[in-house]
């Protein structure tokens, strides 16, 4: 067993071939192991954040704000009051006698101040502690602001990202259900778990209207408090990512009798599957749509096809690993770096469930290594292990790959261009190669130059024709 | 003027950050820790990010993890738990352990703790070389980054230092100053032919070279044998004109273990550099390096060079608050007026300590405003209209929003490349901030004139 592995740990390793595949996840973290993993109030904070048009009032001590002040690009088409950090900075005082009446002002204060669609506000640690009454200020407000005004549970020690994201649904929730829903068309969706970091949403919009279906709401990617209030209308939740929002797809259905599929947007598979799996549930009520999917798939895919396959020429044979939040995620991932002919070596979540591990077990080749809620320690000694070429994550995981000579691929907080749809794959594959081939690894003291025979290998696997979809 | 008391009830864009990530910092000064908090899992890992996106490391801070059930019974084992793993698979020589708002509040007793951890791992300390443990507590409610980049140098200092008579070393106490700077002072300690012991030294293991293997624990920082010996150096010098003297490592030095000291301002601009070299001169009875003579010279013709630029030309500084004296101590030398000096911490000696640097040299101090943060830093900026803005990045959207360039410095450095590597300090630092100043300056000018000058 490798020296850099936990014994408490142990079970939430996996080597495809080893043994029969029982990986334990959704525990906590270990103390000590320096987990990659936030808490409960990111989880809610990541979810909620896009919703543009909303005041989002952190009550707590000023670090979680701080930490959350325009932390990732979730862009909007209008307003940007989300990309502002709002705090009441708890001071001694207010831990000593309560914080109700700083919230309280600092609400009215703020509300006054920004004229906000809804507002919520997110309970951090010392908040749980504290035992502020949240929901009775947020009444209060409510009713003399005539907005909503939403409390978040989201205490951070209250148990792991994954409570955090339900603690962001169950506010959701409340808002559903509460604006008119006339005039909304029978062949429409809700469109769930995508942030737009970078504009994906815009791109995914593009194609459902171009298939003829009405987004109601995005939840919450350039989100807006109204359509929330009226996503109930909504004939469809169409549901990204496995964890973030899928307990408000839940909760809808339970309480409005709406369906959901799960979709990812993310590598050209998953892309093309998403929207033929739209324009099935719609067929019956739009006979023509799989038509317009079909040719709209079609044109998309001719013209990334011949792009996509100057990268696979040179990427082939390369190898990856992914580390990244949800799962799902890592679905999608598996399958784009196999378009471009690249081995996954390692895969892991920090959320993962046991569903989800299954997944990734099927989808794997033999020998990755599958890891849920991992470290720097275990990161770096699997990437030197499996002699990655490309590693994906986000901002904590750079700095490991960097040290080791790899190269990176930022999938979540600071990118800046979209790797989901069509376009969004040929996007991954650009920034894939431009850091594979990048000439500053044959520098690195830590990186082993690549034999002549081995650059030949790898390119003679590289130009199979790529399959249609 | 003074400092005012804050007119709103919220904060937006705080102009500071949470004590336990100032702890974080400093703790990474010193050779072979690991930082570790004792809270919930989200603080380290927050922390961790934000760091990372201004140094471009690897930043592990270790975290006890704590659950809802150690909320309510304490977090002790999780502690001990945490502290056994990271001293069993990072092998450091010290484990930094600081609190967060959480164990604060529960009222966890980490002095205790770490009482019955000694006690309890005996055997796994003595196997592992018996790291330090040292603690110091960062409620994030009470203070800002930088009360816990000066607590945590202070624990150090008051934990691990003894009297060792008779070495000839230097205490330097620089605060949170960048990889780049550390460096310099190094460089120009090391030519007056002085020892010193920089604590935290920050200059490798936050900016640290391509490596053969990956280091759990990044190489460099203060040695803990040189720590062990700061009792007994012949002097401390510490900068900072802010810094209260309840967290003050030189005046712990002093009291335990009569160590003099010498408090100075952060050494910007030639006033505040010459008092450091003036120290230096004295306490190695050496007059000054002709190197840094020539150093001063350059830097005194580049004032010269300058001053049609920068005269006159209106600036507000706004970050750290010893950061902001030293900026404001050297802008007001070079003709360029402080129109506000803006600072999230509160020591309530901002104010005193500006009117100190710009003395005899501006009639009257500029708008001086502590406790502040970047939503008041806008409002005030708009109807002050200044020429440029000095500070982190996190003042990029109102140095956008009122079309003029921000140089950055400080920390945090997200929007650009190098922050680690920024000089501030001594001539050298002020050199550099000068250039850049200037360049920002004709730069703005050049891109909105309509004639193209191309000499300037």
């Amino acid at each position: 067993m490798n020296m850099q592995i936990f014994e408490e740990r142990k079970d939430q390793i996996h080597r495809k071939g080893d043994e029969p595949f029982d990986i334990t996840c959704n525990k906590d973290s270990l103390a000590g192991a320096v987990s990659q993993r936030a808490c409960v109030f990111c989880g809610s904070r990541v979810v909620l954040y896009p919703i543009a048009d909303a005041l989002h009032l952190v009550h707590g001590p000023i670090g979680c704000a701080a930490y959350t002040w325009d932390i990732r690009g979730a862009l909007s088409s209008g307003p940007e009051l989300h990309r502002l950090s709002f705090s009441t900075d708890l001071q001694e005082q207010d831990i000593i006698f309560g914080g109700e009446r700083k919230l309280y002002d600092a609400l009215v204060e703020l509300i006054d101040r920004h004229n906000p669609a809804a507002a919520f506000v997110y309970s951090t640690c010392i908040v749980g502690i504290i035992g502020d009454d949240l929901e009775a200020v947020c009444k209060r407000v409510e009713r003399e602001k005539g907005i909503r005004v939403i409390p978040v549970q989201s205490e951070g020690f209250k148990g792991n990202k994954r409570a955090g994201y339900n603690a962001a649904c169950k506010a959701m929730f409340r808002l559903v259900g509460t604006e008119d829903t006339s005039g909304i068309s029978p062949v429409s969706i809700n469109i769930l778990g995508d942030f737009n970091l970078a504009g994906e949403l815009w791109i995914i919009r593009d194609y459902y209207s171009r298939m003829g279906v009405e987004v109601v709401a995005n939840v919450t990617g350039d989100g807006r408090v109204r359509d929330l209030c009226r996503s109930h209308g909504a004939a469809l939740n169409v549901v990204q990512c496995s964890g973030s929002t899928m307990d408000l797809a839940k909760m809808m259905e339970a309480e409005y009798g709406i369906p959901f599929l799960r979709v990812s947007y993310f590598g050209v598979e998953d892309m093309a599957e998403s929207l033929y799996d739209v324009a099935r549930f719609f067929q019956d009520r739009d006979p023509e749509i799989m038509a317009r999917t079909v040719s709209l798939v079609r044109q998309e895919l001719e013209v990334l096809y011949p792009r996509l396959e100057e990268y696979r020429c040179k990427l082939s044979g390369k190898k990856a690993a992914i580390y990244v939040g949800g799962a799902f995620k890592a679905f999608s991932l598996i399958k784009a770096f196999r378009l471009l002919g690249m081995d996954v070596v390692l895969v892991g979540s920090q959320t993962g469930t046991k569903e989800d591990y299954q997944e990734l077990y099927e989808i794997t080749d033999e020998g990755t290594i599958i890891v849920d809620d991992t470290n720097p320690l275990e990161l770096s000694s699997f990437l030197q292990e499996k002699e990655v070429d490309v590693f994906v994550g986000g901002v904590k995981e750079r700095p490991i790959a960097y040290k080791l000579g790899v190269g990176f691929c930022d999938h979540n907080h600071e990118r800046k261009t979209a790797l989901a749809g069509f376009v969004g794959m040929l996007n991954f594959a650009e920034e894939i190669y431009s850091s594979v081939m990048s000439p500053v690894w044959q520098f690195v003291p830590g990186r082993k130059p690549i034999a002549d025979g081995d650059r030949t290998a790898s390119s003679t696997r590289s130009c199979a024709k790529l399959a249609a979809v | 003027m003074n400092a005012q008391s804050k007119p709103y009830v919220s904060t937006t864009n705080a102009c500071k950050l949470c004590k336990p990530l100032g702890a974080c910092l400093a703790f990474k000064g010193i050779e072979g820790a690991v930082p570790f908090l004792h809270g919930s899992q989200g603080c380290a890992t927050y922390m961790r990010r934000y760091i990372i996106s201004h140094f471009r490391e690897p930043m592990d801070i270790a975290s006890s993890s704590l659950g809802e059930k150690h909320a309510i019974y304490g977090g002790g084992s999780n502690l001990k738990l945490g502290l056994k793993n990271v001293m069993t698979k990072y092998r450091g020589g010290l484990i930094g352990i600081a609190t967060t708002c959480l164990t604060e509040t529960i009222g966890d007793d980490v002095h205790l703790l770490l009482h019955e951890f000694r006690h309890e791992f005996n055997e796994l300390l003595a196997s592992h070389n018996r790291p330090d443990l040292v603690n110091v507590s960062t409620p994030s409610y009470s203070g800002t980054h930088m009360e816990g980049f000066h607590a945590t140098v202070r624990a150090v200092v008051d934990q691990l230092a003894r009297h060792e008579p008779g070495n000839r070393n230097i205490n330097l106490l620089p605060g949170f100053v960048s990889a780049a700077d550390i460096r310099d002072l190094k460089e120009v300690i090391a030519d007056f032919g002085l020892p010193a012991t920089v604590l935290p030294d920050l200059s490798l293991t936050v900016d640290g070279p391509a490596a053969e293997t990956y280091e759990k624990i990044s190489p460099g920082g203060t040695p803990l044998s040189q720590i062990g010996m700061m009792g007994g150096s012949r002097a401390s010098i510490e900068f900072g004109r802010t810094l209260p003297a309840n967290l003050s490592a030189s005046r712990v030095l002093e009291r335990k273990f009569s160590v003099p000291r010498h408090a100075l301002g952060t050494p910007i601009g030639l006033r505040e550099s010459d008092a450091f070299f003036r120290t230096l001169e004295s306490l190695a009875d050496e007059r000054i390096p002709e190197k840094h003579v020539l150093e001063r010279g350059r830097l005194v013709d580049a004032y010269v060079d300058a001053h049609k630029y920068l005269f006159g030309k209106r600036a507000v500084v706004y970050g750290e608050e010893d950061l902001v004296v030293g900026l404001t101590a050297f802008l007001v030398e070079t003709g360029i007026r402080p129109v506000l000096c803006a600072c999230g911490g509160k020591s309530g000696r901002l104010p005193a300590a500006i009117s100190e640097v710009t003395d005899g040299i501006l009639d009257e101090p500029p708008l001086v405003r502590d406790n502040i943060d970047f939503h008041e830093i806008k409002e005030l900026a708009g109807r002050l209209g200044p020429d440029l803005l000095i500070g982190n990045s996190k003042g990029y959207r109102i140095a956008r929003d009122l079309r003029v360039p921000l140089i950055r410095v400080g920390f945090p450095i997200h929007d650009r490349f190098g922050g680690p590597r920024i000089l501030h300090l001594g001539y050298r630092g002020s050199q550099a901030l000068l250039d850049t100043i200037v360049n920002a300056l004709i730069g703005a000018r050049q891109d909105s004139s309509d004639i193209g000058y191309t000499y300037y």
